[in-house]
């Protein structure tokens, strides 16, 4: 990789999207509430980020998007691109709902075809 | 055509007319007004299914930033393609000049331009891997030369980047 830094112009600026948060319990010490927050977050934690296949973008390109968006090394980073381009998909990274959605903000200023997906 | 890098910069020199010409066509390429195919690729979706709430946030919050991001890459491509205005009747082949710090615009626009092309012609896989074909028969034969240029480049700027 280039050791310039990415140009100004086009560095991605990430937008957490504002979202109210559910309104949370009044009686926050009650184990019952406890047990229902903890649950949420649990929850929160299982989404994908998940790149699809796309014949236009080139291997070499999907591979350096890799490598700068989640600063995976290039083994890692040319296996994704080799599972996109033959099962049509990968998962990229897990984990809690709100950085997986930056991930995606992130791959779309790349141009690549990404969603984030709840675990089922 | 040859294409190395210089220092600096990134030199593209021998550049024909016609090749000259796709060339200055990046920034328009990648214009994806009047074509909801392209439109759609270029700002996809984020979520696969029926999660509305997201997608309309992202529509409002996520996407004109990727717009903004999207058209500045294209203005600086523009501006170093001015090296190629004037004298555009003459044969004579050109030289122009990327400067390395501009290669992420490159990279960007180069994608905008192949995904906005591609969408438009619905060109499929077979099509996209086919690199021998003529450009001269048709429009859609031209456009599909044009992804690939654009392609051919785009793998220098990256190997470039890597070095």
């Amino acid at each position: 990789m280039s050791s310039e830094p990415l140009a100004a112009e086009v560095a991605v600026r990430l937008i957490p999207i504002p979202r109210p948060r559910s309104a949370g319990p009044s009686t926050i010490g009650a184990p019952t509430i406890e047990k229902e927050t903890r649950a949420e977050e649990e929850l929160d934690l299982a989404w994908h980020v998940v790149v699809h296949n796309d014949p236009v973008n080139l291997m070499s390109y999907v591979t350096m998007v890799f490598q700068r968006v989640f600063g995976y090394p290039r083994d890692r980073a040319e296996r994704h691109m080799l599972e996109v381009h033959q099962k049509g998909r990968s998962i990229l990274w897990s984990g809690m709902r709100e950085r997986a959605e930056l991930y995606v903000q992130q791959l779309h200023g790349y141009l690549l075809l990404a969603t984030i997906e709840k675990v089922s | 055509m040859e294409i190395r890098r210089r220092k600096n910069q990134i030199e593209i020199s021998d550049l024909d007319p016609f090749l000259a010409e796709l060339l200055r066509q990046i920034p328009a390429s990648a214009n994806t007004e009047g074509a909801p195919a392209a439109e759609q690729r270029i700002f996809s979706l984020p979520i696969n299914g029926k999660e509305t709430e997201l997608c309309a946030e992202w529509k409002m919050y996520v996407e004109p930033e990727l717009r903004r991001l999207f058209q500045t890459a294209t203005q600086t491509v523009g501006a170093d393609l001015e090296q190629l205005n004037g004298n555009e009747q003459s044969l004579a082949n050109r030289t122009l000049r990327i400067p390395t710090k501009h290669a992420d615009a490159w990279l960007s626009a180069l994608n905008q331009a192949r995904l906005v092309i591609a969408a438009k012609n619905n060109f499929t896989e077979r099509e996209l891997s086919d690199h021998l074909r003529s450009p001269i028969g048709s429009r859609r034969d031209l456009s599909l030369f044009q992804v690939n240029l654009y392609g051919f480049l785009q793998e220098f700027i990256l190997r470039e980047l890597d070095c």
